[in-house]
């Protein structure tokens, strides 16, 4: 079957690159004192279990996107494999060593372009992980095993995967395109439902979180916008605003029998204003250009890390665990 | 030190099944899923054939002659031994079989598609006769039972709301070899084990033929596929040739849409078998 795709590469919102005449494959780092990159959202159908297919169409957008002068590609959650896998998760799954983790590594390096792209990550012991990893100039630089594996509703994810346990910021390099320290965390999806994670990126200095989801859109009955949808908004502009980071959620297109993903890729800036959006669920690859000034507008308007009580949490937290040891 | 068998004709090994405890599971399974949703009665076509004949007589062990409704629905180029063997299988279980020629319907339909080929006109003869069992289920208040064994359902070797329709199906987790272990523990006349398998749409066909592959291969490829959850390159280092073992992946991916119900778009928070979950047997 030949599914219909349009992929322009560049959707409406990109901006006109300044350095296309830059060769792929030897592209000029852009040092950017002002801490200024752009980055770009692949929101991207892929084919179910096919990791061959979806690594060309990654290989593709990476190099576009970099051709294009973004500093970052996010991919959505499993963007190598598709969502409902079930039982194919043992056969898809992917070491760090695979040779597709290899073509991402080095189109990373060519294109002079951070990626973060979504696979089933197998362990030394076996288990099977929902992870995304972060590569750049040619190195996985970090991984996140999803924590958060939904079992209600239509999901069934810890029948067939297993849990990470923690949640990490990392220095992002961003293609090395900004002089400045840029700090960034990793959320998959379901874990954007727990505040206590994103909380614990703040903690850790994150400037940006990465949410590379697979949503089903339901609830479609109740408007002209899936309900998910509704929901992920709320989140991600609450997020934005209360830890003074930017949001960049990327959704993936397509059905999966029968289940279609409402798509909706965006980025939040600090103070919780959607700046980019990819309105709908077609395959598009949204860019938009990070401003450090942005975050320090933000943090300068609403000092909310520099007042958080770490103290207190850290306290009470430790309260409640020495209760709870006690039973 | 392996202990997989290498291919042979031969049943042995890891599909050996226990005959005994199988019918006896079997037996109860019937009886529990035929009284749980208010019937005492199930109707069953007969082929002549070894999987419908274990149905047969799994039914009439579960639930007693007197409610087992054979069917034998013969097309005009059926092999007359298939009515031999469906009526042996009758008097051996004490039951008497319904025939019901499907000759007529099917040609009526195929006046205005002379041209059809062999798949299509064993398509219909295999939904005509779905058609008619569903009416005797309604007429007789007897539900269906089903004839598919694993393998020809693994492989796709069926048709969709056809021969693939059923209520219950106490023959869909046994490979075919497996039946007949079973077969032979149910004493089942001679004629019927001996035949080669075979759809009998027309003279002459075995399964094996447009299978282009033995049942005893087939089978272990599949319980190694299926069962053991070998890889590709596993089951074809064990020795089975790499053609057949493709073909064999190839088919049980191609055809995995038949074992699924249909396809829902989903739309509202609660669809049909993605959220709304009950067992079958939800207030039975």
């Amino acid at each position: 079957m030949v599914l219909e795709r349009s992929r322009t590469g560049v959707s409406a919102d990109a901006p006109v690159p300044e350095d296309a005449a830059t060769p792929a494959g030897a592209p000029e780092a852009l040092a950017d004192p002002a801490g200024s990159v752009t980055i770009a959202l692949a929101q991207f159908y892929p084919r179910l279990g096919d990791r061959a297919a979806n690594l060309a169409a990654h290989l593709t957008i990476i190099a576009d996107a970099g051709a294009a002068g973004a500093g970052l590609v996010v991919f959505p959650e499993l963007s190598l494999t598709g969502y409902f896998l079930k039982d194919q998760v043992p056969e898809v799954a992917l070491t760090l060593d695979s040779p597709e983790v290899d073509a991402l590594r080095e189109s990373s390096r060519a294109g002079g372009i951070d990626i973060v792209a979504g696979l089933i990550l197998e362990s030394d012991r076996h288990l099977f992980h929902n992870a995304a990893v972060y590569i750049s100039g040619g190195e996985v630089l970090h991984v996140h095993r999803k924590v958060y594996l939904p079992t209600y509703g239509l999901f069934d994810e810890h029948r067939y995967v297993a849990a990470g346990d923690h949640f990490r910021a990392f220095d992002a390099p961003l293609g090395r395109r900004t002089e400045h320290r840029w700090r960034a965390g990793i959320l998959i999806c379901e874990d954007l439902w727990h505040p206590s994670a994103a909380t614990l990126l703040a903690r850790q200095g994150a400037d940006l979180i990465i949410c590379p989801s697979a949503s089903p859109g339901r609830g479609l009955l109740q408007g002209e916008t899936v309900g998910t949808a509704s929901s992920y908004d709320v989140m991600t502009r609450t997020y934005a605003q209360l830890f003074t980071t930017y949001v960049v959620y990327c959704n993936r297109s397509g059905f999966e029998d029968g289940v279609g993903f409402w798509g909706g890729s965006r980025v939040v800036d600090p103070v919780g204003s959607v700046v980019a959006e990819v309105r709908g669920a077609q395959e598009s690859v949204l860019f938009h250009t990070l401003e450090r000034s942005a975050v320090r507008r933000a943090r300068v308007a609403y000092p909310l890390l520099r007042d958080e009580r770490n103290d207190v949490n850290d306290a009470e937290t430790d309260r409640l665990r020495r209760r709870h040891a006690r039973g | 030190m392996s202990t997989t068998p290498r291919p042979t004709d031969s049943d042995a090994g890891t599909l050996a099944v226990d005959a005994a405890f199988v019918t006896e599971r079997l037996r109860g399974f019937i009886a529990d899923g035929v009284r749980k949703v208010g019937f005492e009665r199930v109707v069953v076509a007969l082929s002549g054939g070894v999987d419908s004949s274990v149905v047969t007589a799994l039914a009439v062990l579960s639930l007693g002659a007197g409610n087992v409704v054979a069917v034998f629905m013969p097309y005009r180029s059926s092999d007359p031994q298939s009515r031999v063997d469906a009526l042996a299988v009758c008097d051996s279980l004490g039951i008497s079989a319904r025939v019901i020629d499907i000759t007529p319907q099917v040609d009526a339909y195929f006046v205005r598609f002379p041209d059809a080929d062999r798949t299509r006109r064993g398509n219909k003869m295999a939904r005509e006769r779905m058609s008619i069992l569903y009416d005797l289920s309604m007429a007789e208040r007897a539900l269906v039972l089903g004839t598919s064994n694993k393998t020809e359902l693994l492989l796709g070797y069926g048709t969709l709301f056809g021969d693939m329709a059923s209520a219950l199906n106490p023959i869909g987790d046994l490979y075919k070899t497996q039946l007949y272990a079973v077969a032979r523990h149910l004493d089942l006349p001679q004629s019927v084990l001996s035949k080669p398998p075979s759809a009998d749409l027309w003279a002459g066909q075995t399964d094996e033929d447009e299978l282009g592959m033995r049942y005893a291969v087939v089978d272990q490829v599949l319980h190694l596929l299926v069962d053991e959850r070998r890889s590709r390159a596993e089951v074809i280092a064990l020795g089975f040739d790499a053609t057949d073992v493709d073909r064999i992946v190839s088919r049980v991916q191609g055809s995995q849409y038949k074992r699924r119900p249909p396809v829902i778009a989903k739309l509202s928070n609660r669809t049909i078998d993605r959220e709304f979950r009950y067992p079958r047997d939800w207030g039975r």
